[in-house]
């Protein structure tokens, strides 16, 4: 048992993404084992169903490098750079980060590989990429917004049940309650939006508005404004997988609605837990200690 | 309710919002079902803790149960002061006097918020058909018992660390609220803050029950599925929770506290119990018994009504909007390089 415990501590480390295809490798793997040595050491019981409907109950995460862009790139050695005198080199604020600070490559989760951006949303992307040290709101721990929560390379635990749906996410401590009846339009805009719920058979569509234009859709600086609308639809796969494909939509960024997918997956760990990222104190010395009395 | 409220606590730039109500939400809950499908008590809702009935019984008063007219006379007091407080300001009043004009509480010195964005509540609490004077019902005294030598001995050393040096020297300096990092009033146990947003929304499976503070979004999950806590050097904010329901009641066990989460002088060694009991359609009964004989020289319980809203719950982005810390930390810095310059002139 302690050897799996070692191997699903690995799994399910929040920090994966880089190493995801070893660790998908793995946890076929571990999962493969587990079954056939430790059935004892399995979650409890987990009902398929929910009030007639799947049970999305469980610690879920994408395996992707879509945080650093969400369009297939291949790995480089920086998020930020200086022209420097020969070729781009990593800028002075990142250098000391070495390879940790480095880029790994993705596939990407863009259906077509393409975002239709408007002429001058494509400017303001390139801009934000550029300065992506002073804009990207994941650098100061906002709210991460819709999608993006959803492939932060941070878990997030589904509360399912006959009355609610609530996502909880790791990165931030950011919430959304999917109300399962229409409240109307949103009073105000947010940064996670207004969610709303309704089955389609199997699949949970959630239709996001009522979005503040703050937060990204990765490090890359691709950007929407508050006119942004997300349907998302989240479709088991068996037990242990969602597919996730989300729309987008935003007239005043995008000149069409485009797509993104990807599977998600529940951590398996009879230990899993959602754990505790509330980065708002880590930001402190960058946000504020310019303002401090000593150093 | 009725003319929530944007509220912002530390800058006019947070954006939590309980809105105005809306029709759909105000359906109210079907009576029938106060369990769930698999026969527990059914504690899912969106629930507001605010009360005038005090944390600890003020010392004039000796009985933990109001007579009717008491109640009465409190709850109606609440009301003709939030009537006057709410009379529309004087256009033409001058500025507040330099230095501020002593006012205290919520409008503080040079004037802040006014009556409009609070939300303090205004009932007495009732509990078990009860209206009571506090919500600490143990001890009998209803006043939270006293600190050990231990936690004063603690207070004294971070007078001590404090002494030379200013509240606003650095962001540790500030209250966690100020920070963003957690509500400033309680969240564990859930007492409510007498101020805003004492909206609590709770979302129930079999093997969690996730209790959310609107302010500041933050989650408590409480594992039904484990025995034993976390590890003692893990220490999230609010503890680490576990639960189990005795017959109908939901019990939850929260140790794990990380020192900084001092609540009324706790330690890090702070054990809190709740009790969670939904007694009708419109209220759950929660308990709650703090320990730490590390902090206080006997344990300490009470006892809040959580009353039914029929109002949705926003986001409340704290962080986000967080101007005033980076302001009064560089206007402290400001005003330290012009009162040096003003004593170099001299």
């Amino acid at each position: 048992v302690s050897a799996f415990s070692q191997s699903e501590e690995t799994i399910i480390s929040p920090r994966i993404s880089r190493d995801c295809a070893v660790a998908l490798l793995a946890a076929v793997a571990v999962a493969a084992g587990f079954w056939a040595a430790a059935p004892a050491e399995t979650q409890t019981a987990r009902p398929a169903r929910v009030a007639g409907k799947p049970n999305l109950n469980g610690i879920w995460q994408a395996l992707n490098t879509a945080n650093y862009d969400i369009l297939s790139h291949s790995a480089k050695a920086a998020l930020a750079f200086r022209p420097g005198p020969v070729v781009p080199v990593p800028a002075t604020a990142v250098v000391a980060f070495g390879a940790v600070g480095a880029v790994p490559a993705g596939v990407g989760i863009v259906e077509g590989d393409e975002i239709p951006y408007l002429p001058e949303a494509k400017k303001k992307q390139l801009e934000n990429q550029a300065n992506w040290l002073d804009r990207d709101p994941e650098i100061k721990c906002y709210l991460p917004g819709v999608p993006r929560a959803n492939y932060m390379p941070f878990p997030f635990q589904i509360l399912h049940s006959d009355k609610a749906v609530f996502f909880a996410y790791e990165y931030a401590g950011a919430v959304r309650n999917v109300y399962l009846k229409d409240p109307g339009p949103a009073p105000v805009d947010s940064w996670m939006g207004q969610s709303v719920g309704t089955w389609e058979g199997d699949t949970f569509v959630v239709t996001v508005t009522g979005f503040n234009d703050q937060s990204w859709f990765d490090r890359a600086g691709n950007h929407h404004s508050d006119q942004l609308k997300v349907v998302e639809r989240y479709t088991p796969q068996g037990p242990d997988h969602l597919w996730y494909e989300a729309t987008i939509e935003d007239p005043q960024t995008f000149s069409k609605p485009w797509k993104i997918r990807m599977p998600l997956y529940r951590h398996i760990n009879p230990n899993a837990r959602l754990n505790q990222f509330k980065c708002v104190e880590f930001v402190e010395e960058l946000m504020y200690g310019k303002f401090r009395k000593t150093p | 309710m009725r003319k929530l409220i944007a509220l912002t606590f530390v800058a006019l730039a947070a954006t939590s919002v309980v809105a105005q109500s809306l029709d759909s939400a105000r359906d109210k809950q079907k009576p029938a079902s106060l369990r769930t499908p698999d026969g527990k008590p059914d504690l899912q809702g969106i629930w507001s803790n605010a009360t005038i009935t005090p944390l600890e019984r003020p010392q004039n008063v000796t009985n933990l149960v109001l007579s009717q007219e008491e109640a009465t006379r409190m709850e109606r007091a609440t009301l003709e002061r939030r009537e006057r407080l709410n009379q529309p300001s004087d256009p033409d009043r001058p500025a507040p006097p330099k230095g501020g004009d002593g006012s205290t509480g919520a409008a503080g010195n040079v004037g802040g918020y006014n009556n409009f964005w609070l939300d303090p509540g205004e009932r007495v609490a009732v509990v078990d058909g009860q209206r009571r004077s506090s919500l600490i019902i143990d001890p009998p005294n209803g006043r939270i018992p006293a600190l050990t030598d231990a936690a004063r001995a603690r207070q004294g050393a971070r007078l001590k660390m404090m002494a030379g040096r200013g509240q606003y020297d650095h962001p540790e300096f500030r209250p966690l609220a100020e920070r963003c990092l957690l509500s400033f009033g309680p969240t564990t146990p859930l007492v409510p803050n007498y101020f805003y947003n004492n909206n609590i929304q709770i979302v129930q499976t079999p093997d969690h029950v996730m209790i959310l503070m609107e302010m500041v979004h933050d989650a408590r999950i409480v594992r039904l599925n484990a025995t034993t806590h976390l590890p003692k050097h893990i220490r999230p904010w609010m503890g680490d929770s576990i639960g189990r329901w005795e017959g109908d009641t939901l019990v939850v066990d929260t140790t794990n506290f990380p020192p900084q989460q001092n609540f009324r002088g706790a330690s890090e060694n702070l054990h809190v119990v709740e009790r969670f009991r939904r007694v009708d359609a419109n209220t759950i009964n929660y308990r709650f018994t703090v320990d730490d004989p590390t902090t206080f020289t006997a344990p300490f319980s009470g006892e809040i009504p959580f009353r039914a809203m029929d109002e949705l719950i926003y986001e409340y982005a704290c962080h986000e909007g967080n101007y005033a810390l980076s302001n009064v930390l560089s206007g402290a810095r400001n005003e330290e390089k012009r009162l040096g310059t003003k004593q170099e002139k001299q």
